[in-house]
């Protein structure tokens, strides 16, 4: 070791470091295509889907719909002040409507349900692993990845979109609320001008995003749960590196799906 | 050879993790029907020793025998249906705490529903949780609470229903009155030992309780070093005549076993 020169031991140091994401990301990869993989061989766990889709689409209904309904108004602030000079009466209203629908919606919606379902599942999870749940499900019939990972993957991928309807019809009425009560625009105007300016395409896109960002919820959850190790600890810190991979992952598929579908 | 074949044979069976040797060339019988008792310090590799049966841990080397059938070398489906005649119970029960406590029970019976096993309806499964409740007894009416309202031994209670409700002709026992007081430790010890007999199954029962020891097993190993270091009558542990075991069951500071102060 003492042989090596300070720039070998870099390039060494750099080396190893992209080698451990390249690994990690082929194991993230397994993962998720054995947890898929179980959807063609029965049996399915539908209690477990069910109770999985609750999780994600009840309990975040409320703060998802808080997030979206400000969002909306703030835009619609924020886009009057940025075009007044112009034919603002239709401006707010297609900024608001397209920024709600295609970007709004599912990254605030994927980032509210990471921090919620993602990190509630991931210490579900990490705890039956630290219990030995996991390996008692092993010694009972059942495959684990099966039982506890295929359903969570479906019902993120299913209920975000859900989800996401309402964050785009709330976020809309926010926006709507402030432009004709607070900016004095016309209602019938604004309703005229936004479904002027949404084209299916925006929605379906939209709840596209969302499917990859529920699934990518779900599937930070389980894997990080699924890998914890050292008791409450290490529960505590896979809850952690779920929500703050899934938040990253969102981000960055929210880029490359934005780039496949709207940069025509 | 002996003219039976036993039950589990094992042989030349190596785990490490990393550069520790967990188990280092582990070879034990178990007779069919029979009971053996696995003793050994905490960390010793009891616990690994049992998962690599149960095919939770892949070994390095070795062979694992259950009937005559090699169960490493054989196809998944294989393993699988090889390792379902063993039932389990886990050192904190590891009930799972999603489920009311007759669900636990009932788990591998449901599980195996139509799928190699007999097509069983959940009313028909919550009635035998019921009865398997009973035998080790529990009340039927507690199959309806859920795992976090029982008490450690009752937990355990359930643990070891839920470990034989699918009469299993092999069961294993991972500490089973590790953390019980004295007595709550005997009765689920004369539970085992009536659940063994009563199913005529073939057990492993893990522990560093010698009273636990002699009242559960008929045979009795020493894990030490990753090795079985004694081998003899659960009868005999107080007085095996070997130097390590003897230091062992009678819990004395010196003797050729030295406290490992770090890995
Ligand atoms: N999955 C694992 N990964 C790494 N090390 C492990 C694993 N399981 C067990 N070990 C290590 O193996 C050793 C034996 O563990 P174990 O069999 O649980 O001991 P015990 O005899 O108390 O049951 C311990 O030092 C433990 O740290
Ligand atoms: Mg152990």
């Amino acid at each position: 070791m003492n042989a090596l020169t300070r720039p070998a031991r870099l390039v060494e140091a750099i080396g190893r470091g992209v080698l451990d994401t390249v690994r990690a990301a082929g194991r993230l990869a397994l993962f998720a295509l054995a947890g898929l993989s179980h959807l063609l061989r029965p049996p399915f766990y539908w209690r477990n889907f069910v109770s999985a889709f609750g999780e994600f689409a009840f309990f975040s209904l409320p703060v998802v719909a808080l997030t979206a309904v400000f969002s909306g108004m703030v835009i619609a602030l924020q886009s009057f002040t940025g075009f007044s000079r112009f034919n603002a009466q239709s401006a707010v209203a297609d900024i608001v409507v397209l920024s709600v629908v295609r970007e709004l919606g599912p990254v605030l919606a994927g980032l509210m349900v990471a921090g919620r379902v993602g990190a509630a599942m991931a210490a579900e999870i990490g705890t039956m692993r630290v219990t030995d749940q996991i390996d008692a499900l092993g010694t009972l019939s059942t495959n684990p990845m099966k039982y506890l990972v295929t359903p969570r993957l479906l019902a993120g991928a299913l209920a975000l979109p859900l989800l996401v309807v309402v964050a785009d019809i709330l976020g809309v009425l926010g926006g709507f609320v402030v432009s004709v009560v607070k900016l004095g625009f016309a209602p019938e105007a604004y309703v005229m001008n936004t479904l002027a300016f949404v084209q299916p395409m925006d929605v379906i896109v939209g709840l596209a995003k969302a499917a990859v960002f529920g699934f990518l919820i779900a599937l930070m959850g389980c894997y990080n749960g699924y890998n914890s190790k050292g008791g409450a600890e290490g529960v505590g810190g896979s809850t952690t590196a779920s929500v703050v991979a899934a938040s990253i992952l969102i981000l960055c598929f929210d880029y490359v799906l934005t780039e496949m579908f709207f940069s025509r | 050879m002996s003219a039976a074949l036993p039950k589990i044979r094992i042989r030349g069976l190596c785990k490490s993790f990393g550069e520790k040797r967990v188990l280092d060339g582990i070879d034990l019988d178990v007779e069919a029907g029979t009971s053996t008792v696995v003793i050994g310090g905490s960390g010793s590799g009891k616990s690994v020793l049992l998962r690599c049966i149960l095919g939770l841990i892949q070994p390095d080397a070795g062979t694992i025998e259950i009937d005559g059938v090699d169960v490493l070398r054989q196809p998944r489906r294989e393993q699988e249906r090889q390792r379902e005649k063993i039932g389990m119970l886990f050192q904190n029960a590891a009930l799972f705490d999603s489920l009311l406590v007759w669900e636990n029970v009932a788990f591998g019976l449901l599980a195996r529903s139509g799928r190699g096993g007999p097509r069983i309806r959940r009313s028909d499964a919550r009635e035998r949780a019921g009865e398997v409740l009973a035998q080790v007894g529990l009340d039927p009416s507690v199959g309806d609470l859920a795992p976090s309202e029982l008490s450690g031994g009752m937990q355990k209670r359930v643990g070891l229903a839920r470990a034989i409700a699918a009469r299993p002709e092999i069961l294993f026992f991972d500490e089973p009155t590790t953390g019980l007081d004295p007595i709550m430790g005997a009765v689920i010890d004369g539970l085992i030992v009536e659940c063994v007999r009563g199913l005529g199954s073939t057990a492993i029962a893990i522990t560093h309780d010698m009273p636990s020891a002699r009242r559960i097993g008929d045979r009795a190993a020493m894990l030490y070093r990753g090795q079985l270091v004694w081998q003899g009558p659960a009868a005999s542990l107080l007085d095996s005549g070997n130097a390590m075991v003897d230091q062992f069951t009678h819990g004395r500071r010196e003797g050729p076993i030295g406290m490992e102060l770090r890995r």
